[in-house]
């Protein structure tokens, strides 16, 4: 229930908390129960396919998946904002020292992965040229051919693709959007 | 039948206990307790004779004594005292003022063009203007998760949030404790609402339908004249008056010139069943809708026999050109009352007004704009009937401490030339939106069950591949 969730997280030094204040992680659990039609204490795919807007969104599938990790169906609370701290927006003071070893959730390159994720459809660390024409139909729905589809693709590939293996891996994909303002750009910021 | 078994058998204990046409005299009371018995019975005339003088005959006649505009005077600084206490409560343990607004994040909303060609800034661009970058995927990746967080649709199917604690648990979501005395004028708060204030107003709704039901029976069997339809009215006005007392209603009128006259069509927005009892306290209306069984069913009957009212079989509702037909037959006759119609077609929590439906505007009677505008700090007025059936709800409306709403009456308005149903559905929503306050969406109002339809994606996915191909298509 509500309240036993809470007290555990607030117990927890988990370290997603490190991302949200008090007051979002109460405004985010209450989203979490509302979406949580089955009220089981973990979201389906069905319960985020239920948002009108994210229905509509033709990546919606693809960022649907995001939120669950490799073979599993459920999401619990904890799941849900480890993969709403990715957009947290980079404070300046965040930037130059890292809290721990590892990097933050909501560093550039975290975000960059989020995104290479998207299109990584087998989780295998390389686009290859399918998955790319895969996610580009998904965007793109009947409006454009196959061949002048499978063109862009391959344009794309020839422009981000350095050592000649025809897929683009993680590092290609940093050098490509290198001018791209990440931070800005996938970012959500709370209002209090 | 049980009243003659206990005549018969003359019980050992003074009586049957329920059963008044069966008297018995006082001396055979025993003395164990039974004497509260004529004290049980003075008391409840005593309060049904209050009920009636105090309450139902001046609501019937449209005439206030003042009890409830001090109940609500009372009512508003005891919640301002609330308000203040929680707010002084809150700054002591947060630094931070929390800000009154209910949106959770910040959302731009720049065009799909506008984000992607941002995104797209740092590339040369192409001579057809179209183009395709691996960061394109940040934009709907980003909509998507701010979708996620906080979306304009689902959050109109469940109670709006309050900014401030009202005094009901049902409200209290995210209000901790915060001082003695606050708790205690909650729980006074719980016995007046349960105790007292509960079972008057069921008293009342149940003389208000009773009298509906009996009144409006009486009325249909005169002959139709003009006195028929004038005591209908006066019937139809007395019952509702008294079932808005049944929830301690609290209207005020907006702009009652523009009030819906005979042959027109008065749609409104819809949050809840109440929404019929507000409005007809003012006017009267023919009232659209299915045909139930239960006591709702015995309710619609009885009110088409006094005045005529449109009521469709479930199949009947299939039909769109049947319904369009009964309803166009019964605007065209200038003698019967305006029709109330809900086009949003379910109830929305009152903080946004949803697609209306074309099918009320394809009559091509005069349109009647009604906006209806609650406050929900008195008591949330919302039907949410995933949540509650009718039952639970109207308990819930009675445990409450009041319905306080706004009315306006918009000028009328009439499909101009060259505009479609659905550009004049749009404009008409537009202005009870921009009159009652609320959110003016284009989104269904059945989504509340329903899955979106896939156009919707569809056009999304055809915006997108224009800016990937560019001005010149070549499919």
């Amino acid at each position: 229930p509500l309240w036993c969730d809470k007290v555990l997280l607030r117990a927890s030094r988990r370290v997603e908390i490190a991302y949200f204040s008090h007051s979002q992680i109460t405004r985010l659990y209450s989203r979490f129960h509302s979406l949580d039609k089955g009220e089981n204490g973990a979201l389906s795919r069905e319960d985020f396919q239920r948002i009108p807007e994210l229905a509509i969104n033709p990546l919606g599938d693809r960022i649907i998946n995001a939120f669950f990790p490799e073979g599993e169906d459920q999401v619990n609370f904890r799941g849900f904002m480890r993969t709403l701290a990715h957009f947290r927006p980079v404070e300046d003071n965040e930037k130059s020292k890292g809290h721990d070893a590892s990097e933050p959730l909501n560093s550039r390159n975290n975000k960059l992965l989020f995104a290479f994720r998207l299109y990584d459809l087998d989780r295998d660390d390389k686009i290859s040229r399918d998955e790319l024409l895969q996610v580009l139909r998904m965007m793109v729905g009947v409006n454009i051919s196959d061949e002048q589809l499978g063109s862009i693709a391959d344009r794309t590939i020839q422009e981000a693709d350095t050592n000649g293996d025809m897929s683009i891996s993680f590092s290609e994909f940093i050098k490509v959007l290198e001018k791209v303002d990440v931070e800005q750009k996938m970012s959500i910021r709370f209002l209090h | 039948m049980k009243c003659s078994y206990f005549l018969d058998r003359r019980p050992p204990l003074g009586g049957a206990v329920n059963f008044a046409p069966c008297p018995r005299p006082e001396s055979r009371e025993s003395s164990c307790g039974l004497e509260l018995r004529p004290t049980a019975r003075s008391a409840a005339q005593v309060w049904l004779s209050l009920v009636v003088g105090l309450i139902m005959l001046p609501a019937m006649f449209g005439v206030s004594l003042g009890i409830t505009e001090t109940y609500m005077k009372v009512l508003i600084k005891t919640l301002k005292w609330a308000t203040f206490r929680i707010q002084k409560g809150r700054r002591e343990r947060e630094t931070l003022k929390p800000s009154p607004s209910n949106g959770i994040i910040q959302r731009d909303d720049g065009s799909m063009e506008k984000e992607i060609g941002e995104l797209r800034r740092s590339r040369p661009k192409r001579p057809d203007g179209g183009d395709f970058t691996l960061s394109d995927v940040f934009y709907f990746s980003r909509k998507g998760l701010e979708s996620i967080v906080e979306d304009e649709v689902t959050q109109r199917f469940s109670s709006e949030e309050l900014v401030s604690w009202n005094l009901l648990t049902r409200t209290n979501n995210n209000f901790h404790y915060v001082s003695l005395r606050l708790t205690v004028l909650w729980g006074l708060g719980v016995v007046i609402r349960y105790c007292i204030l509960a079972p008057l107003r069921i008293t009342l709704a149940a003389i208000g339908i009773s009298w509906l039901v009996i009144g409006t029976t009486v009325v249909g069997l005169l002959p139709s004249s003009r006195v028929k339809n004038w005591l209908s009215e006066l019937v139809h006005l007395m019952c509702y008056r008294i079932c808005a007392r049944g929830l301690s209603a609290t209207v005020h009128y907006h702009n009652k010139q523009n009030r819906p006259r005979k042959g027109g069509i008065c749609v409104a927005n819809h949050t809840s069943p109440i929404d019929v009892v507000i409005l007809a306290n003012d006017g009267c209306y023919a009232m659209v809708g299915q045909v139930h069984g239960g006591l709702m069913g015995v309710i619609q009957r009885s009110m088409v026999k006094s005045c005529p009212h449109i009521w469709f079989e479930r199949s009947e509702m299939k039909d769109r050109h049947l319904v369009t037909q009964r309803l166009r037959d019964h605007v065209n006759d200038k003698t019967k009352l305006p029709i109330l119609i809900f086009p949003e077609g379910t109830c929305i929590n009152n903080t946004s007004v949803m697609m209306f439906k074309k099918g009320s505007f394809e009559i091509g009677g005069t349109i009647y704009p009604v906006a209806i505008k609650y406050d929900p700090q008195f008591g949330d007025a919302f039907w949410n009937s995933a949540k509650y059936n009718m039952v639970s709800y109207l308990l819930r409306m009675m445990t409450s401490w009041a319905i306080v709403c706004n009315v306006w009456y918009l000028p009328a308005m009439t499909q101009m030339e060259g505009e479609d149903a659905v550009q004049f559905a749009n404009r008409v929503k537009s202005a009870i939106a921009r009159q009652g306050g609320l959110v003016d969406l284009s989104w269904d109002g059945g989504l509340k069950r329903d899955k979106v339809k896939n156009t919707f994606k569809e056009l999304e996915q055809k915006k997108y591949s224009s800016m990937v191909v560019g001005d010149d298509s070549s499919d």
